[in-house]
């Protein structure tokens, strides 16, 4: 995003045309100090939604109808509990962060931007939570 | 130059090599643009797949709470899932997923540095869509199986 003139062969003083600092440049993490963070995060929880989401849909698209009592048995298996906990987590991590950028991209009024995005985050932990406990319940 | 109401102008003000600002050019935008490549078509339609992906993710929720919370709310949940309203919302689901996850592997790709030309931009975009159809067809498939 720096448009600094930085080859300078003619050896004339090199205009500052960007508004960062050179110690802003040199840190290299941008003006939220996370750097590439939140794009790297992304990319972490994709790959790690891969297997969890194929086994999750595999399961269930192969157990249409499931009984209550056969869901309850499928649930509460500590095997199934332990991958669907870190389904849960991995897909609201995955998905405030993947609105929180259409966000940001769209959404012009600043106030409305940040209040959306707080929005956003706030339902996910939310429903994330309610999700985890109801695994736990029927789990522990 | 006018005085920026907006932070994000920031970007569109640059210098010319003798110093001197310059308004930057505004890419010609959605008015000209052809929106019918494939290339910009399969871009914003991972955007709004993983968006019509969430309203599969509060299904989970509910269905999950529902499970947790008793025998009537899961026949409610169960209810609901099979019917035409229902089956339609996975359905759905079901295909934004697999385009969704088709798109991210791609998008994986590109992020290791492959396939950027445009050849193998079409070729894998293709790849993308036949496969969404084929495993949206094969979930669906399996599922009416050990349904019914």
């Amino acid at each position: 995003m720096s448009h600094s003139t930085s080859s300078n062969p003619g050896g004339q003083p090199v205009q500052q045309a960007s508004l960062r600092t050179p110690l802003g440049r040199v840190r290299g993490r941008g003006a939220a100090g996370h750097g590439a963070h939140h794009w790297w995060m992304q990319r972490v929880t994709s790959v790690a939604l891969l297997p969890l989401t194929l086994w999750f849909v595999a399961v269930l698209a192969t157990n249409a109808g499931m009984t209550h009592g056969e869901a309850l048995a499928w649930i509460g298996h500590p095997f199934n509990a332990v991958l669907l906990i870190a389904l849960i987590a991995l897909t609201f991590q995955h998905t405030a962060s993947g609105l929180q950028v259409i966000l940001e991209d769209y959404v012009n009024n600043e106030a409305l931007r940040r209040g959306s995005i707080l929005l956003v985050q706030g339902v996910s932990w939310l429903l994330g939570i309610a999700a985890v406990l109801a695994v736990l319940r029927i789990a522990v | 130059m006018s005085i920026m109401k907006d932070s994000r102008e920031a970007t569109m003000v640059g210098r010319r090599s003798d110093g001197t600002t310059v308004r930057r050019p505004l890419s010609p935008h959605l008015q000209v643009y052809d929106m019918l490549q494939m290339t910009s078509a399969l871009s914003i339609s991972h955007r709004i797949t993983g968006v019509i992906w969430t309203a599969g993710v509060v299904v989970m929720v509910w269905w999950l709470v529902a499970a947790a919370s008793g025998p009537s709310a899961f026949a409610w949940v169960q209810w609901f899932l099979g019917s035409f309203l229902g089956v339609l919302l996975l359905m759905g689901v079901t295909a934004a997923a697999w385009y969704h996850t088709l798109a991210g592997i791609r998008h994986l790709a590109w992020d290791a540095g492959w396939g950027y030309d445009i050849p193998t931009t079409y070729r894998t975009g293709r790849a993308v869509l036949i496969g969404t159809a084929v495993l949206t067809a094969l979930t669906w498939l399996a599922l009416l199986i050990t349904w019914f």
